[in-house]
Order: C-alpha cells, then sequence, then structure tokens
C-alpha cells in the first residue's frame, strides 16, 4: 500500500455514499408510514430533508471529481469512482420519489381513508430491502448478490400492477374516488421507480466488479 | 433570434445514429495474428541477456501495424531491453545477446542473413533525451541518417525529404528559416522532434521511442504524444514509458512488464488500451496501474 490519502479518500467517498443510502432509506420509510398513518408532520419532515439529501450528493459528486482531477484513479478504483458518480444520481432521485409519496400523504391526510394500506407498504418494504441488499453488494464487490437483487423488480413490478388494477376497479365503481385513488396510483409508481432504480445500483455493482457494462432487469413498466 | 427561427445544430455532424449503432464493441479487440505478420512486427520467445544475468524471458508479443503500442512496467523490468532487441540495438552493449524471433512483415530480424543496418533503417528509434548531434545544423541533422543510407542521393532530393520529415515531426514551421543553424539552438521539446524527423527521413517501418517524453516539458509532452497519434496512420509505433497517463493518452494497445523472482522481465499483460486501464485482466497490472505495487 504506497497510497494512503489517496486510499483514505477512497474510502471517504465510499462511506459518504452508503449515508446517503441511509438517508434515502430512511426518506422512503418516513414518507410511507406518514401516509398510512396520516402523519402531516412526518410527512412534511421527509420533504424537507430532501434539500439535504441533494446537499449530499453535490458534495459527494464533488470530492469523486477532485479526486479525478489530483490523484487520476485507474482500473478499479477508476470503476468505483465512476461506480459512485452514477449511484449517487440514482439514490437521490430514489429521495425525489419518496418527497412525491411525503407530499401526497400531505394531501390524503385530510381525505378519509379509500382502504386500509397493505401491498403500498409492502411494496415500500421490498424496494428498501432492495436498496440495503444492493449497497451490501457494493461493500462486498459481489456482483452475483447485485444480480439477485435485480431478480426482487419482478415482485415490485407485479404489486404495482395489483395496486393499479385494484385503483381502477374503486374509480370505476366511484367516481367520487378518482381523485384519491389517482394520487394513490401515483405512491404506487413512485414506489416502483424507486425499485427501478435499485437495479440501476446493481448494474453499477456489476461494473464495478466485472468491468461489464449491462442492463440487468428490463422493467415492465 | 428566437428558437423558431434558429437553425437546429445537429449534435454529431459526422456521425450518423446509424454509425453509432455500426461501432464495432472493441474493448476486447486484440491484434490479429495474421494482420502482424502481413504488416506488424510480431515477438516470438524473446529473451535477452546481459553476461550472464537474463533481462527478458520468453516474450511474445503482436504489435499491431498503424497503431501505438505502449510498453508499461516498473523500473527494472526490461522495457528498454525488450524495445532495444526489437531493432537489434540489445546487442550493441557488451556481452549482450538476445534468442527468440522478432518478426517484421513476417521476416525474422535475427536471421543470421538478415542485414543490420537494414533493419535500423526500416525499424527506426527515438531516445530518451533529445540526442542531435551537436556540431550539426539543423537541416544536417535530418539529412544525416539518410547519407548514411543512401549515399548517392541528389541535394535536390534530400532538401525535400528533409522539409517533409520535418513536416512530419511537426516541427518544419519553427525551423523552416533557420535550417542552417546549431541544432543544440533549440528547446528540448524542439530537439526532441528534431530527432523524430532524422529518424523518419530513412522511411522506417516502425518506430521505436524509448521514454521519449521523460525529459520534457507538459507542453511539449503533449505535442510528441499528438505528433505520435498522426504519426501512426502511417507508422507502426512502439513506446517505452513509465508515466501511466502517457501510455493511457496515445496508445491504442498497452503491453505490462514485470520481473520475476529471478529479475528477469516478463509479458504479464497484453491488450486493448481501454481494457488495460479500466480492467486489467492481472491482479499485478491492478496493483501497478493503480499505484499500490512498488
Amino acid at each position: 500500500m504506497t497510497r494512503t490519502i489517496f486510499d483514505q479518500q477512497l474510502t471517504e467517498i465510499q462511506e459518504e455514499m452508503l449515508l446517503l443510502a441511509t438517508m434515502v432509506d430512511s426518506a422512503i420509510e418516513r414518507s410511507v408510514t406518514a401516509l398510512k398513518e396520516r402523519d402531516v408532520e412526518l410527512a412534511r419532515r421527509v420533504i424537507s430533508d430532501d434539500a439535504r439529501i441533494n446537499r449530499k450528493r453535490y458534495d459527494i459528486e464533488e470530492s469523486c471529481l477532485e479526486v479525478i482531477a489530483r490523484q487520476q484513479p485507474l482500473a478499479s478504483d477508476l470503476r468505483a469512482i465512476v461506480s459512485v458518480l452514477y449511484i449517487i444520481v440514482d439514490l437521490e432521485r430514489m429521495a425525489d420519489h419518496a418527497e412525491g409519496i411525503a407530499r401526497i400523504a400531505v394531501m390524503l391526510a385530510d381525505e378519509p381513508p379509500l382502504k386500509p394500506y397493505i401491498d403500498i407498504p409492502r411494496m415500500a418494504e421490498i424496494c428498501r430491502r432492495m436498496l440495503i441488499a444492493s449497497l451490501d453488494a457494493f461493500k462486498d464487490r459481489n456482483s452475483d448478490r447485485a444480480r439477485a437483487v435485480c431478480n426482487e423488480d419482478d415482485e415490485v413490478d407485479a404489486l404495482y400492477d395489483q395496486v393499479y388494477r385494484e385503483l381502477i376497479t374503486y374509480m370505476v365503481n366511484d367516481p367520487k374516488t378518482i381523485e384519491r385513488a389517482t394520487h394513490l396510483t401515483w405512491v404506487a409508481h413512485n414506489l416502483e421507480r424507486i425499485a427501478d432504480r435499485v437495479t440501476n445500483i446493481c448494474e453499477r455493482v456489476v461494473y464495478l466488479v466485472e468491468g461489464k457494462i449491462s442492463e440487468l432487469n428490463v422493467s415492465t413498466y | 433570434m428566437t428558437i423558431a427561427e434558429s437553425q437546429p445544430v445537429p449534435i454529431a455532424p459526422s456521425m450518423t445514429y446509424r454509425d453509432v449503432l455500426a461501432e464495432p464493441a472493441s474493448a476486447d479487440q486484440l491484434p490479429s495474428e495474421e494482420e502482424v505478420l502481413a504488416d506488424g512486427l510480431a515477438v516470438r520467445r524473446l529473451s535477452a541477456w546481459y553476461a550472464s544475468f537474463r533481462a527478458l524471458r520468453d516474450v511474445s508479443l503482436l504489435i499491431s501495424p498503424r497503431h501505438v503500442t505502449a510498453i508499461m512496467g516498473p523500473s527494472g523490468c526490461g522495457k528498454s531491453t525488450l524495445i532495444r532487441c526489437l531493432n537489434r540495438m540489445h546487442e550493441v552493449a557488451p556481452k549482450a545477446r538476445a534468442s527468440g524471433e522478432v518478426l517484421l512483415k513476417g521476416e525474422n530480424i535475427y536471421s543470421p542473413g538478415a542485414d543490420v543496418v537494414q533493419v535500423r533503417r526500416r525499424i527506426g528509434m527515438v531516445f530518451q533525451r533529445p540526442n542531435p548531434f551537436p556540431t550539426m545544423s539543423i537541416f544536417d541533422n535530418v539529412a544525416a541518417g539518410l547519407r548514411l543510407h543512401s549515399a548517392f542521393l541528389r541535394r535536390s532530393a534530400v532538401v525535400e525529404i528533409v522539409e517533409r520529415s520535418l513536416r512530419q515531426a511537426a516541427l518544419w514551421d519553427e525551423v523552416k528559416e533557420k535550417l542552417n543553424q546549431p541544432a543544440t539552438q533549440l528547446s528540448g521539446g524542439q530537439q526532441q522532434r528534431l530527432c523524430i524527423a532524422r529518424a523518419l527521413a530513412v522511411e522506417p517501418e516502425v518506430l521505436l521511442m524509448d521514454e521519449p517524453c521523460s525529459a520534457l516539458d507538459p507542453v511539449a509532452t503533449l505535442k510528441i504524444e499528438d505528433l505520435m497519434r498522426e504519426l501512426a496512420r502511417e507508422l507502426t509505433i512502439v513506446i517505452v514509458t513509465h508515466n501511466m497517463q502517457q501510455a493511457a493518452r496515445v496508445s491504442d494497445y498497452t503491453a505490462v512488464m514485470m520481473m520475476d523472482e529471478d529479475r528477469a522481465g516478463q509479458l504479464i499483460e497484453f491488450g486493448n488500451t481501454s481494457q488495460v486501464f479500466t480492467t486489467p485482466k492481472d491482479k499485478r497490472t491492478e496493483d501497478y496501474i493503480t499505484g499500490r505495487f512498488g
């Protein structure tokens, strides 16, 4: 080991990315809880926290650019930096989806509940599990694990499909539910997009480990 | 002007979408043995010694015609020995010898009948430090090699070749007014380009460059690198460098060498430069280029 400072910078960047992922995971969890519990206060916190997530993403981006400019990373170091640059964008966009859910939670808080929430929290749970697993795969440089995570996206797609059909049925049966049901399809759509973005992270893990850029799972939506 | 009035600007006017799709994935592309035997330089099981010390062990390498091949590796790994074997300069050192084959367009330059002077004309070399002949003018420096190889050239032909070589070396505009001045008046970067012009004057097929920029400043270095890319349209270029960024910038293919346990140089990886710098196959290459070795 002859590049102590560089190694330290590389480690820091990856740790900061994992911290960002933790913030995003929490945003997803709190946005769906806020929806379920009709907790406007919590939803507003998710919305205001999004600015912190954005700032963190730009900080990490700057650190990456600095390391590229000053240390000229190559081989697996270069792949790690490039992967981080892509992953932070996906993470930041996931947080935007969570913020979208929180905004809907605020809007729906004053409305009578349309139905008990079962599939939506289930979708959120799978998304969070996928997110954490994708970052574990990143930490462990495990491309097989990353590929396995992608397969779970199908489960999210299936749930989205189910929620969507169910909400359409509500709308057809009772036009007064259209607004609420539409909002809930947006929630489900946001979660479906989050899962897709996790597959992007998995693609980066495969690139990081194997050097191959490939599309792992083409979502139905 | 409003947006509606402005003309749409094509993003990549020289390339259509179809072209983009048609471009082959080249990351793992390697020179084919067939093209190298027809037109390039093929190295087969090359070993080299200085007296009893073995400096190279069984190096085999395909050097693609009209491309730049970089040879990289830590100090003492045999890079310079290898490149010096490629035009039989190695044997100039006392007690130095080599075994194996180096095939230029399919012909072994080490075969008993090979003419060493011809070999060195066809495979030219540029060294680490610019080494113009100090007592000669700029013109005579370029003409020197010509006079050695073709003594009966008419003056007008020599003038023509000197100008062509200086143009090829991207030096003409800087020296055309002072061809009769001593070469030592030129800057380091200009002197190195003069040496390249001198090498080009005899119309080599291959140009070997041993750390050609290590004595130059960054601007002069980039000029030489541009020149190498330009020359690679017509010439086969082999460059030895321990400047990794330079190898990454300038070469199409990269060979990585390392010492084995007996301190003999070995080839440990050869590949397309993009592949070597982003996804090296050998762990030792990875450690070397990421700076975690030596």
